[in-house]
């Protein structure tokens, strides 16, 4: 166990390692000139020269990575030219939001998955398991985005129930968090179900063929206790990678639905970021969402291990 | 073509249609190949032509899903979406399979440094979030319809690498691949003419269901503003605009989403129908 784990941290280290190579290089493989991506284009030739010696432009590219890497790990993330603040207080409110929303969006969509996909596998064939699946299956190929305006509409503009616009932390007002967070929640969910409830589907039916369950039943178990407890534990153990995996997922969700309900998260800074080639500020969200995206990716795998003997053991 | 082949296409589809859900998605498929192909020929509207007497009009006999913010035709431009949805699509799809592949049987045939190499940038494709990749690179390559297919592509290369890796791992031992290396043939006689062809199913299986995937990417991007540039039609960036006009036009911003929805769908259910014609070892769930 203890070298499977130092595998895989190995391997999430290089991973890393070889996105910071490219998150750096995205500065000089843009077109123009690095240091007015740096500071924006509005600056004078002094400013452009003074940023030109702090950024060491004529030194090796390898030095200047290696620099700027140990900037990056030290807390030093540089400024952002369009708001005038440290990149490293930007992303302290907004890495917050993206994530209470993400974590919440893969509790629900992990345990709605799993129900879901229980209630098909042992119903199949039956009315129940074909109304699930079709939705699953369309579910999982809906955009978050169309999906925030779809709801945005029916619940907000014409039903009134649910505010359009904003985020507030539960910490500064419980309810009109709730009320704000739902409809990203859906938007940000229902993909995430429609996953879950697919792959923990085709999990239960290949587990109930398998000897093992037809002896549980012999034995005269009930069929709840042969679903639950002997059914239900194997066929769980590929939604964990999945949920891993959904982080990834939930990051390119965030993007859309942060814009279409006006969300200050990770997201709406990245692509407001981008679209005014704020380079510093990318660069910080890119490495910082990897990181995340990583080492959750990381912490799944361990926990595979763990419930999973067979892996263990390669 | 010859009986035999005949009868095999035959039976091929017929296997493949037997299922009611692929026929039908095989339909949602064709119906928008159709819709883009002819799309001239279905409406009396150009689809970039502005008419600023009808702007953000709901549906009416003349305009079926209503006008746009600058009195285009909502169903015309959904059409020409279709278009730029499926050329998008399938290209960068293309171009991601050639990639992939190739990849994939270099690293696993040679093994080595090469492979190690390989796998590594694989595994930093497949950990990263493809949207953010995708903005990423759009920074690098800009925003033109050919830099959007290989942004697209490169997000998909990993899914044929790991398929081609793993069959490739499978032959390379066999002894028909030994015979032909005694022989004398040359690596890449081998790798083109003895592997590739074995590995024909599971790419059409993935290009099929990786052409659904990449339209909802671009759609994303599209929406995000950060995909093909305006006043090409794009159902992502109709979704985009039409958002603001939800109380003028709601139709304007739903309708391309349901098309998306249906498209993709139809792409998915086809691959998985298509996977459990070709290789039943990998038999899914419908």
């Amino acid at each position: 166990m203890g070298r499977y784990i130092a595998k895989r941290f190995g391997q999430a280290a290089i991973v890393l390692l070889l996105v910071s190579l490219f998150t750096y290089l995205l500065l000089y493989m843009m077109p123009g000139d690095p240091v007015y991506a740096m500071l924006g284009g509005d600056i004078t030739r002094e400013q452009y020269d003074i940023a030109y010696a702090k950024m060491h432009l004529g030194d090796p590219l390898l030095l200047r990575y290696v620099r700027w890497l140990f900037d990056f790990v030290t807390g030093e993330w540089g400024n952002s030219f369009k708001y005038s603040e440290p990149v490293r207080q930007i992303i302290a409110v907004r890495l917050p939001v993206t994530m209470y929303l993400g974590v919440w969006s893969i509790i629900i969509s992990t345990l709605a998955g799993i129900l879901f996909g229980v209630i098909c596998g042992t119903k199949r064939g039956k009315a129940a398991d074909s109304v699930i699946i079709t939705c699953a299956n369309f579910g999982a190929v809906m955009p978050a985005f169309w999906l925030a305006v779809l709801g945005m509409y029916i619940f907000s503009l014409k039903l009134g129930w649910l505010p359009t616009h904003g985020f507030t932390m539960p910490s500064e007002d419980l309810g009109l968090s709730i009320q704000q967070s739902i409809l990203p929640l859906i938007a940000l969910s229902v993909g995430g179900i429609g996953g879950t409830t697919r792959q923990m589907r085709s999990g239960m039916l290949d587990v109930v063929r398998q000897d093992y369950i037809r002896t549980a039943r012999s034995k005269g178990l009930k069929e709840s206790q042969v679903i639950w407890r002997h059914a239900f534990r194997n066929a769980v153990l590929p939604v964990v990678t999945l949920t891993g995996m959904s982080f990834r997922n939930v990051v390119a969700g965030a993007v859309s639905i942060e814009q279409v309900f006006g969300i200050a998260g990770m997201g709406s800074l990245l692509i407001n970021s981008i679209l005014s080639k704020d380079i510093a500020v990318v660069q910080s969200c890119i490495m910082i969402i990897s990181i995340v995206v990583v080492m959750s990716n990381l912490l799944v795998d361990i926990l595979y291990g763990i419930l999973d003997a067979r892996i263990r053991v390669e | 073509m010859d009986k035999e082949t005949k009868t095999k296409i035959h039976l091929f589809f017929r296997r493949l249609f037997k299922r009611k859900l692929v026929m039908l998605a095989a339909i949602l498929v064709l119906f928008f190949i159709l819709t883009a192909i002819f799309a001239p020929l279905l409406t009396p509207y150009e689809p970039n032509k502005q008419d600023l007497t009808a702007i953000l009009q709901k549906p009416s006999a003349s305009h079926w899903l209503g006008t746009d913010e600058a009195g285009r035709d909502v169903l015309t431009r959904i059409f020409y979406g279709a278009r730029t949805s499926l050329i998008i699509g399938v290209v960068s799809v293309l171009i991601s399979a050639v990639a992939g592949v190739t990849l994939g049987l270099v690293s696993a045939y040679y093994g080595g440094l090469l492979n190690t190499v390989i796998s590594r940038f694989i595994d930093v494709l497949m950990s990263l979030p493809s949207l953010m990749l995708a903005l990423a690179l759009g920074l690098v390559f800009g925003h033109s319809i050919g830099s959007l297919m290989i942004i697209l592509g490169i997000s998909t290369i990993p899914t044929y690498t790991r398929m081609m890796s793993a069959q490739v791992l499978s032959v390379k031992n066999q002894d028909y691949i030994t015979a032909e290396r005694v022989a004398g043939a040359r690596n890449s006689r081998i790798l083109i003419s003895h592997i590739l062809p074995n590995c024909f199913s599971p790419i059409l299986v993935l290009l099929t269901s990786n052409i659904g995937m990449t339209i909802l990417a671009e759609s994303s991007l599209s929406f995000l503003g950060m995909g093909i540039n305006p006043p090409t039609a794009s159902w992502g960036a109709m979704v985009s605009a039409g958002c603001s006009k939800l109380l003028l036009n709601p139709v304007y911003g739903i309708a391309p989403g349901i098309c998306v929805c249906l498209l993709v769908y139809g792409f998915n259910v086809l691959g998985d129908g298509l996977r459990d014609v070709l290789d039943p070892r990998l038999r899914g769930s419908l």
